[in-house]
């Protein structure tokens, strides 16, 4: 069953059409990642459907619910949350300020420090650093700590965009791993990379975004294997 | 013992810059704006004070001045400067500074052009250590004290405080939070024309006369102290303001300059910019790539 639908999604920069009508689901359980250059077109498809920029056309279904109009904060607390590019923590926050704001939506203390101690023994190094000041951190101990920020208001959906970008390549294995795991305690994930080879390699079905359209679609195997895709995103 | 009593006088009149200097750095920190208006807003508390006091009623006075501030800032925010919201800065700069000679006619307009004197709060004098005090400026001082002290705290360690600061720092991500940032807005311009309802009484502490222009110099200077300070940052408005007041207290003590106060206030603005733009306690903000 289709968690996230996209139908004819249109968005426009000024006169500038970024979004050219898109239209892909996300079904419950599934990793789905969305392929493309720079300038595609993935980041405003991902900031549009969470209502941070406005949509021109077109219909966003979330669950059973049309999310084209509602505002970004309530479309967070339908369960529905994104880890934004460039991670964008609260540089001024402590690690633990940073993961309490991600449970702004769930106000009650209990659950709160059940959660807090999951993040931590999922990321030990937040835990080890839980006090300090979040804009002091590596930039992959910030893309942990924008990870498990979001998870804490217990998306049904995650969506992350370019969470390996500008990491090492064990932190990008690293990166991966977490989302296969977070996949497989019942999160539904959609992603959008830059890395084609390893964001294929770990999801069900993935979409080709080329100059604001999706050109292709189909699992993640099969792309992996196409020849467009290999010539324009795997190097060869 | 007149050292004391300057500084006294000094700490009190930076408490009171403090107050107002808080509604422009909270304002510009989380609406990224320069309400140009909230000087405005003292002018409108001081006369919700004199229709009270006009009755006798000093303690119904203030909390209607509160009240009333409250209610002016949030319609303000809703009316005039919500609909700019990712407007050009100087569309909502100008629309500020509308909003500020709207006020000020209405008032004209209202209580007429002679000044009104509130009468009532007189509270006397105290010999404090050798020196001569007025209560008025303890009570100033200790009020202003306090409001920065729980100000503080609301901000570190409560939800909405929290999210304020979050808004401050990244719209878009406070947001993915579930944060409402209208809602966010909202309260500080609640929060803001609650502290100029104070400054306004404070005021008249001072000097019981009000005019539809009395908010116009303090919020000037207020708003000085918040850049001072560095704008945005709580802590550098109280820490501007209570700079500001101990400059403008000790220069006024000095028979030779004391004319030249505010030029001196202003002067010693220029020169703090030019060594530190961002302010005592502003953020150089990290460029990201």
């Amino acid at each position: 069953m289709a968690l996230l639908e996209v139908k004819d999604l249109q968005v426009y920069y000024g006169v500038i059409c970024a979004l050219k009508g898109i239209s892909f689901e996300v079904n419950e359980g599934e990793i789905v990642t969305l392929i493309g250059a720079n300038g595609a077109g993935k980041t405003t498809t991902m900031q549009s459907i969470v209502g941070l920029i406005p949509k021109q056309s077109g219909i966003v279904t979330f669950g059973d619910k049309d999310i084209t109009k509602t505002p970004c904060h309530r479309i967070v607390r339908l369960g529905m949350t994104q880890v934004p590019e460039g991670r964008r923590i609260f540089q001024e926050l402590s690690v633990y300020e940073n993961l309490l704001m991600g449970a702004f939506t769930n106000p009650d203390k209990a659950s709160f420090k059940k959660d807090l101690d999951a993040i931590y023994t999922r990321f030990p190094r937040l835990a080890e650093r839980r006090n300090q000041i979040a804009g002091t951190l590596s930039g992959g101990e910030q893309q942990m700590l924008a990870m498990g920020r979001a998870i804490m208001s217990h998306p049904k959906l995650l969506m992350l965009d370019e969470p390996s970008m500008g990491l090492s390549p064990l932190l990008v294995n690293q990166v991966f791993e977490i989302i296969k795991d977070i996949n497989r305690d019942g999160t539904t994930v959609l992603l959008v990379e830059q890395n084609a080879g390893k964001s294929l390699a770990i999801s069900d079905r993935a979409y080709v975004l080329e100059n604001g359209s999706i050109v292709l679609r189909g699992t993640g195997i099969e792309l992996a294997s196409s020849e467009m895709v290999r010539k324009a995103y795997l190097g060869g | 013992m007149e050292f004391l009593s300057t500084l006294i006088n000094g700490l009190s009149l930076g408490g009171r810059y403090a107050m107002i200097a808080l509604g422009y750095t909270m304002v510009y920190g989380i609406a990224k704006m320069l309400n140009f208006a909230h000087g405005d807003i003292i002018m409108v508390g001081a006369y919700t004070i004199y229709i009270f006091m006009a009755m006798n009623q000093p303690l119904i006075a203030i909390i209607a001045a509160i009240f009333v501030c409250v209610l002016f800032g949030v319609l303000i925010e809703k009316i005039a400067y919500k609909p700019l919201r990712g407007a050009s800065p100087l569309a909502v700069l100008i629309t500020a500074i509308g909003v500020s000679y709207l006020l000020q006619s209405l008032a004209q307009i209202i209580f007429g052009s002679a000044n009104k004197m509130v009468n009532g709060y007189e509270f006397g004098m105290v010999k404090f250590l050798g020196a001569d005090i007025q209560v008025s400026e303890l009570i100033t001082l200790g009020a202003a004290t306090a409001v920065m002290a729980a100000l503080t705290l609301f901000v570190k360690y409560t939800r909405t405080g929290r999210a304020m600061i979050a808004v401050s720092e990244d719209k878009g991500a406070a947001q993915l939070m579930g944060i409402n940032v209208n809602k966010i807005i909202m309260i500080t311009f609640a929060i803001g024309s609650a502290l100029a309802a104070l400054a306004g009484l404070f005021y008249l502490f001072k000097s019981p006369s009000v005019s539809n222009n009395l908010g116009a110099m303090p919020g000037i200077k207020a708003f000085t102290a918040a850049v001072i300070g560095g704008i945005g940052s709580i802590p550098g408005a109280m820490l501007g303001g209570l700079l500001l007041g101990i400059i403008e207290s000790v220069s006024y003590k000095i028979s030779a300059i004391a004319p030249y106060t505010d030029a001196i206030e202003f002067f010693i603005l220029i020169v703090i910019l030019l060594i530190r733009p961002t302010g005592f306690l502003g953020k150089k903000r990290r460029e990201k790539v």
